[in-house]
């Protein structure tokens, strides 16, 4: 009688699946971009805009692009995270005020602090859209040739920092 | 009275209106790409397609698809797209592939298998309930089903019917 | 203290549930009477506790107590008296406790209505509710109580959600409920069968009733959130295949596969170990659903705020009840009889193939919405399973669906020769497919479109819900033909098969409704100055700019837009964009004028920047839309009918002489 124990061993298998799913952040989509040469672009200086930057010039480091910008409320959430790692000065980190106007891009910096090597403003999010960002902070880590390492969707946080980045940078450095 | 009432009435049509332009530089465009991003999964909503979607992120997508078919992308090549930079999980409509073979085939695969199921079913209890419970009727028509070819009882039988009802 | 009352209440309803889930089903099995018959004043305690606990929650609401975490969190002492009522359902824990409350009416209810059901099969029944409510009062009380303090308290709630300020939400989730809940009677029935081990067919036309109106509850449910949809979203779209819309129509197309199953089950006593699992599942998948929304593993609009406790919680409860249920069912149901006789083309087989379909039907809903989950938990990343998936499949499933449907009344019991039926039906048929290939040739000027449109797919729907007239014509026709004058023949047939032919009939206006809409919708998304107008399906719209008011809790910018039709008035309206005043979150009211044939509906954009007052406008014709909410309430009306036919009483238990003996399977009914 096989045929009447059937729903329960389905039934089974399926709450298997609901319990791994429990834990599932739905909100997080992996990027297909890790793993593969991080976008070529070149944009302005944010307090500069006639100088421009493109990723070419990383080579050879290992460094963090960090996507912010000024409306966005989880970005000041990670600032001081930000802040306490560039004065550590283990790696660089780009930032890339996503959509902003340059003008509130610098008034938050020069009201917080600055943890940037250097900012880009990528105002029309042409460049964001390259790198596939939806939901702002998004934080890349690239290495040395160029290929994008990790993606972070969401605030860094000083435990994503010590158990998942600064790992990685190191490992990525060493290499 | 009457007549204020009629003219307020009129009014909006004899002042100088202008036919209302239509959004999109080019309607039938525009009907193509919202027809594309509904199979377009907005990322920061929770379940909504891009071309519902009130979100900033939304806007952003529905303009690149717009500035793709400006430039001539076809619908296949700007989902390829967004693929590349967001993932799969940005389409509604997943493509047939080795891992959605399952979802697209257990609809038909369950059908088919349901259909079996109750043809079997049926078969077996035709044959098991038959001989549980042969009565005379039953028997006289096993003997007709004998004698007769299935036309001439067909057409008996739905005399009976009609007779009955 | 008031909400400690409340608190208290839940737990003195656990203890009254936890007695009742024991000593019935303990009572039944030892032949005890004293045991069995503490059963239904426990159901009235229990149900006047929850309502206590309900109550209490109510009167935390209506006076602003927001000492109350739950309170606080869902509303403001600004919001309108009927939205701070409404609200006690607007987030998770309330809702939670409206589940509870509907429970124990339920429960009540079959104690109060099952006086003439044999006194273990009673025992059982509540006591397997006793249960199930045990479950929801312990969720309830060590993961989500609603009566939760907040100290200090807050000096004003955070709000309910803007979205969720509508009338439709204040009707829309306790219809939805009834019709969730509803379906843990046809369960408990069917597991006090199975417990019982005499599963025959008395049970099944007992629990018939409760299972149709538990589906009408669910219908109405589903019809008012696709309406609420519908006008509240701003798009015109009425169904989004939303996880949690797929949630609740799950469990709907199996109570209808249920409903169908159940008639066979009755009549024949066949199939009787099939309708019992459908029972099972049907409640199995309504409480799915509740782990669905609550869990957060599913990305939804509607979805609760995600507790991973919770979901542990709900999920062990659910291995529980659905476990045990399926064990159950596997150790018992083997030993089920075949029933009485039918013939491979017969009311029965046509009944059991639309079960397959819709059953079918059901599992694609149930594996589309799961899919992501599925591989992800595989580790085949992320993807997702949208409207494109679901439509693809559920179309296909639908037509031979229908076709059946159409075929299935005008079946006898037992036995049908295929030329027979081939002949009853093949004018309605031609007849059917004739009005299909021709009403699209007309169908456009009919309209005011510019063109007329001609698309297979329109045909197809079309086709497909003249056919189910067309059956439903030869049918009465045929029923309706004899001797007597016509009101005596009117009056013969029982009130179950015009609720049988309503429902059907409410199926028919809702392809219509569908087929129409799609195939000939109108839309213009345009930007209008003040005086423009526009012109869509022959009704010329003015733009007569947008004024702002004060709501009670909002302020809204309202559009007012003027619509002509051949130099007529045809009426004002006026779409609002509203700003909520806590939330600061802004919400689209779409304007709406219904119409038998077309809706108007006018939505606000935004206001376009640097322009004198222009905004965006967007206009839609939707033609026939109404036809969709009036078939599924005809279909609702439909089951009420069936319902109320006398012969579903249950006091009418066993009755010699009845048109359908009661357990087909010993006396087959001599007349067909």
């Amino acid at each position: 009688m096989m045929r009447f124990i059937l729903p329960f061993v389905i039934f089974l298998i399926l709450s298997v699946f609901l319990y791994k799913g429990l834990g599932r952040d739905t909100r997080e989509v992996p990027s297909p971009l890790v793993g593969r040469a991080a976008p070529a672009f070149v944009l302005p200086l944010l307090h500069e805009p006639g100088k421009v930057f493109s990723p070419k010039e990383m080579q050879g480091r290992v460094w963090l692009l960090n996507v912010w910008a000024s409306w966005c409320g989880a970005c000041k959430d990670e600032h001081p995270v930000l802040m306490a790692l560039s004065q550590q000065n283990v790696v660089p980190i780009v930032g890339l005020d996503y959509k902003d106007k340059a003008i509130d891009g610098e008034m938050t910096l020069k009201k917080a602090g600055d943890p940037y090597s250097l900012v880009i403003a990528d105002a029309d999010g042409k460049v964001g859209f390259d790198y596939g960002v939806y939901g702002v902070p998004e934080t890349y880590v690239i290495d040395k040739a160029g290929i994008i390492a990790y993606k972070l969707i969401g605030a860094v946080t000083a435990q994503n920092l010590r158990e998942k980045i600064l790992p990685l940078v190191a490992e990525l450095q060493a290499k | 009275m009457k007549y204020l009432l009629m003219l307020a009435l009129l009014l909006p049509t004899l002042s100088f209106a202008e036919v209302a332009k239509d959004i999109a530089d080019d309607p039938v465009m525009e009907r193509r790409m919202m027809l594309l991003a509904e199979k377009v999964r907005c990322l920061v909503c929770q379940s909504e397609p891009v071309s519902n979607s009130h979100s900033d992120w939304s806007k952003d997508v529905r303009q690149i698809m717009r500035d793709k078919m400006k430039a001539g992308a076809t619908d296949q090549e700007i989902l390829d797209l967004l693929v590349e930079r967001f993932g799969k999980s940005v389409l509604f409509d997943p493509p047939v592939d080795k891992e959605t073979m399952p979802l697209w085939s257990a609809p038909f695969i369950l059908l088919l298998l349901g259909g079996a199921g109750l043809y079997y079913q049926l078969k077996k209890r035709r044959g098991e309930v038959a001989e549980a419970e042969l009565s005379t009727q039953d028997e006289q028509r096993a003997a007709q089903l004998l004698n007769e070819s299935p036309a001439a009882l067909n057409e008996k039988t739905a005399a009976q019917k009609e007779t009955q009802a | 203290m008031i909400p400690e009352l409340g608190h208290f209440s839940l737990i003195v309803a656990l203890c009254l549930a936890i007695i009742l889930g024991v000593l019935p089903i303990l009572g039944a099995a030892r032949n005890n009477s004293v045991f069995m018959g503490v059963a239904r004043p426990l159901a009235y305690g229990q149900l006047l506790f929850v309502g206590l606990a309900f109550a209490a929650l109510a009167n935390a609401f209506l006076s602003n107590d927001f000492s109350v975490l739950y309170v606080a969190q869902h509303s403001n002492s600004q919001l309108p008296g009927q939205y701070r009522f409404a609200a006690i359902w607007g987030g998770h824990e309330g809702s939670l406790l409206l589940w509870a409350l509907f429970l124990t009416v339920w429960t009540a209810a079959v104690a109060r209505f099952s006086r003439h059901l044999p006194e273990e099969m009673v025992a059982r029944v509540l006591g397997v509710m006793g249960l199930i409510s045990v479950g929801f009062l312990l969720f309830m009380l060590f993961t989500s109580s609603p009566f939760e303090r907040l100290l200090p308290a807050a000096a004003d709630g955070r709000d309910l959600n803007p979205l969720l300020q509508d009338p439709g939400l204040v009707i829309h989730p306790p219809m939805l409920y009834m019709g969730y809940v509803g379906f843990s009677v046809a369960y408990a029935f069917a597991i006090s069968a199975l417990l019982g081990g005499k599963l025959d067919a008395t049970w099944a036309r007992w629990s018939r009733p409760w299972t149709t109106v538990a589906w009408v509850f669910m219908t109405i449910g589903i019809a008012l959130g696709s309406g609420w949809a519908y006008y509240e979203l701003g798009w015109g779209g009425w169904w989004f295949w939303d996880p949690v819309e797929n949630a609740s129509f799950m469990p709907w197309l199996l109570g209808t596969a249920l409903i169908h199953s159940l008639a066979v089950t009755e009549k024949r006593g066949a199939f009787k170990s099939w309708t019992v699992l459908l029972a099972i599942a049907a409640f199995s998948l309504s409480l799915l659903g509740t782990f669905l929304v609550r869990s957060g593993v599913l990305t939804s609009v509607h979805s609760f705020a995600a507790d991973p406790r919770r979901g542990i919680f709900i999920l062990s409860f659910l291995v529980l009840v659905i476990g045990a249920s399926l064990l159950l069912f596997a150790w018992r149901a083997p030993k089920v009889g075949l029933g009485g006789k039918f013939d491979m083309l017969s009311r029965e087989s046509l009944l059991l193939s639309n079960n397959v379909l819709l059953s079918v039907a059901s599992a694609s809903v149930f594996i589309g919405t799961l899919y992501p989950l599925f591989m992800d938990a595989l580790g085949y990343g992320k993807l997702s399973v949208g409207p494109p998936y679901f439509e693809a499949v559920f179309v296909p499933l639908m037509i031979p669906m229908v076709f059946m449907m159409g075929l299935g009344p005008l079946a006898r019991w037992k036995k049908m020769a295929v030329p027979d039926l081939a002949r009853r039906v093949q004018w309605g048929f031609a007849g059917a497919l004739v009005l299909a290939l021709l009403l699209p040739l007309v169908m456009g000027k009919f309209l005011s479109l510019e063109s007329d449109k001609w698309s297979p797919m329109i045909v197809l729907g079309l086709l497909m819900a003249f056919w189910i007239i067309a059956s439903l014509v030869i049918s009465l026709r045929q029923r309706l033909s004899g001797q007597g004058t016509l009101m005596h023949r009117v009056r013969r047939q029982s009130l179950s098969y015009y609720g049988m032919q309503l429902a059907h009939l409410g199926v028919a206006l809702f392809i219509v409704g569908v087929t129409l809409v799609k195939g000939y919708e109108t839309e213009r998304d345009v930007r209008m100055n003040v005086g423009d107008t526009v012109m869509a399906g022959g009704y010329e719209f003015r733009f007569n700019g947008v004024t702002e008011t004060q709501g009670p809790n909002y302020v809204a910018g309202v559009g007012h837009v003027t619509v002509n039709k051949d130099g007529k008035l045809v009426g004002e309206l006026t779409p609002e964009k509203r700003q909520y005043n806590v939330s600061g979150m802004p919400l689209t009211e779409a304007a709406i004028q219904t119409g038998v044939f077309r809706d108007l509906y006018v939505s606000l954009g935004e206001a376009i920047p640097e322009s004198d007052g222009a905004w965006a406008v967007r206009v839609y014709i939707k033609p026939f839309i109404d036809w969709i909410w009036a078939g599924s309430l005809l279909m609702a009306l439909g089951g009420l009918l069936a319902v109320s036919d006398r012969r579903y009483r249950i006091h009418k238990k066993a009755v010699s002489g009845s048109q359908s003996t009661v357990d087909g399977s010993q006396s087959e009914g001599a007349a067909s």
